[in-house]
């Protein structure tokens, strides 16, 4: 069994502050990570590693040549491999594009199962990217998963939806987007780190997928970014403190029978 | 593609066991007030084998309803869904096509959007009308919330995107409204071979659906145990509110991850939003500065979380959320609303 896992490099934005004048983000830099949903898509694919024989995990990823790093990481952390999709003509992909570029990769891989990604990634968060790829290659997608059981030629899964779990059985080929509560991730191994820094990714290009310019980046990507704008942080905050009077809940709930909430 | 063929604005509603969901509602306010922008026909699709009061949704606002039916489409599975809205939108042609930033719509929208190669923008809060171009304005949180990007879909046709709910007010109910409600039978699309429905099971723990409350109370690591947290469920109950809960709770295991709010969570926009214990981490600040009114609780008074709040007590959650609940229980003419009328529904 082949599972290609999708991983997406992102900012790493754990100590972000605000600036409480301008509501700006200040952040500082630490570099940039693995998606953390895709962490959970790589180490559900090494879970299936472990519990099957003949299972190869391979990690795909699209961005600058930088994102090389994410691939070592996934094969540190016991990816047998992968491969990264970079060059000018994937430069200002939108989702749609984004798809389809990693639909050829996966296409060219040859013989791929099952696809894991993360549901959505923490930079644009549009969660999109997976459902395009499955409707691309044309396979069955199930999202929001957080529980998966793989047989040799389906899944079945447990979706995280509104109020509940839906439960799902999809025949493979299939993609499936994880959430967090699918598993803990795992760590790089020392043996693991040995064998990323020996490893050998290929970089393919617009060429290698057998795509044209055109399908790609900005000439292949039907939306446009009109404007970035700053949100306006417009809350004036009431502050109380609490002390021994009551008076600060009662304030508060005044506050709540002035705006007809409670 | 000639885009001038495409006109007209087109919602998708939701239902659930033959009930329209009321993030139909927000999408139709959405839809009748871009319909009106552009002096188009609004329609609203909705997928299912028997839905109830179709007439309701012209009450709010629709021109048109387009009920489509078939035997693959009895629940949701995201393939026929997709495969039965692609064909719809061939068939009808709307310039802008909207669904609710829901599980489901997030799920379908993608595929429907490949499958007719046109773009799609995800959980917007904002959308309208370019008055020259009269093209649509998509405009979506990112990055955490810290930006705001408007997005056009200039070429292509239609313009897809999905709306965060309970960014927009249901819309208003007017029975003297007319419209046309059209059966589209799509009997002959056959039921998938490779995606089988197998069983929808209630989360035993969210007493209220967290995406549907008017009111969330959160917890934090303030909270210090299992047991502290428990006063967010018991202000909850009392609420009949949502328990919802920040990363580092649901790491600890005093909560399921479904409860999560933030950016590895759930988005949320409710009415009212209560943290208790909640330090306020960017990523927790993403998944709910959008709620309408936030009320923050924290020990320390330079916790971020205040920067976002409406209200704010400073204060231990152990002395302020016992008074809070006897404040609440002792008040007798302060009732709390079950829901709008439309969750009734």
């Amino acid at each position: 069994m082949r599972i290609a896992v999708l991983i997406k490099q992102v900012p790493g934005t754990d100590n972000v502050k605000m600036d409480p004048e301008t509501g700006v983000m200040i952040r500082t830099n630490k570099g940039n990570i693995i998606n953390p949903l895709d962490e959970n898509a790589l180490e559900e694919a090494l879970r299936i590693k472990r519990s099957r024989e003949d299972v190869q995990v391979l990690a795909v990823s699209m961005g600058p040549e930088s994102a090389m790093k994410a691939i070592k990481e996934a094969v540190a952390m016991g990816a047998d491999g992968g491969v990264l999709l970079s060059g000018r003509a994937f430069a200002g992909s939108d989702t749609i594009a984004t798809a389809r570029a990693l639909a050829a990769a996966i296409s060219k891989l040859g013989d791929v199962n099952l696809v894991l990604c993360g549901e959505r990634a923490t930079d644009g968060e549009t969660g999109q990217t997976g459902p395009m790829i499955a409707a691309t290659l044309g396979i069955p997608v199930q999202t929001y998963v957080q529980r998966l059981e793989v047989a040799d030629d389906a899944v079945k899964v447990e979706r995280v939806v509104e109020g509940g779990f839906e439960q799902v059985k999809v025949q493979l080929p299939a993609l499936i987007t994880v959430v967090k509560g699918i598993n803990e991730p795992g760590f790089p191994t020392l043996t693991g780190k040995v064998r990323a820094r020996d490893a050998v990714v290929p970089v393919w290009g617009a060429d290698d997928l057998g795509l044209s310019p055109e399908e790609l980046g900005l000439k292949g990507s039907p939306t446009r970014v009109v404007k970035i704008f700053s949100p306006k942080l417009s809350r004036s905050t009431l502050l109380h403190r609490q002390d021994n009077t009551g008076r600060a809940v009662n304030e508060l709930l005044k506050f709540l029978a002035d705006r007809d909430i409670v | 593609m000639d885009i001038q063929n495409y006109k007209g604005v087109m919602v998708l509603g939701e239902q659930k066991d033959g009930h329209i969901r009321p993030v139909t509602f927000e999408l139709l306010n959405r839809g009748r007030d871009l319909a009106d922008k552009l002096g188009v026909e609004l329609s609203c699709s909705i997928l299912g084998n028997e839905i109830e009061d179709l007439t309701e949704i012209i009450y709010r606002g629709a021109d048109k309803v387009f009920h489509v039916a078939g035997p693959a489409l009895a629940g949701f599975l995201p393939g026929p869904y997709a495969r039965a809205l692609v064909r719809l939108v061939q068939e009808e042609r709307p310039e802008i096509f909207i669904a609710a930033a829901t599980t489901t719509g997030r799920t379908v929208m993608p595929l429907v959007a490949a499958g007719l190669k046109t773009g799609l923008t995800a959980d917007c809060t904002l959308l309208d009308i370019d008055d020259k171009e009269k093209i649509l304005l998509q405009t979506r949180p990112a990055i955490g919330g810290n930006i705001m990007a408007t997005i056009k879909t200039p070429f292509t046709r239609p313009q897809m995107a999905t709306v965060r709910p309970r960014s927009a007010r249901p819309a208003h109910r007017d029975e003297s409204r007319t419209g046309l409600i059209s059966v589209k039978n799509y009997g002959d699309s056959p039921v998938s071979a490779v995606e089988r429905f197998l069983a929808y099971v209630p989360d035993a723990t969210q007493e209220v659906s967290i995406e549907d409350a008017d009111i969330i109370v959160a917890g934090g690591k303030g909270l210090k145990t299992r047991d502290g947290f428990k006063l967010v469920e018991e202000l909850a109950r009392l609420l009949g509110a949502g328990v919802g809960a920040s990363r580092d709770v649901v790491d600890l295991g005093w909560a399921s991850y479904p409860h999560q709010i933030g950016l590895s969570g759930k988005t949320v926009s409710p009415k009212l939003y209560i943290a208790v214990g909640i330090s306020g981490k960017v990523q927790h600040l993403a998944g709910m500065q959008t709620s309408e009114t936030i009320v923050a609780i924290n020990r320390d008074p330079e916790a971020q979380i205040f920067q976002v709040a409406d209200f704010g007590i400073v204060g231990d959650a152990f002395e302020v959320l016992p008074e809070l609940m006897g404040a609440l229980k002792n008040a007798p003419g302060r009732r709390l609303r079950e829901g709008s009328e439309d969750n009734a529904l």
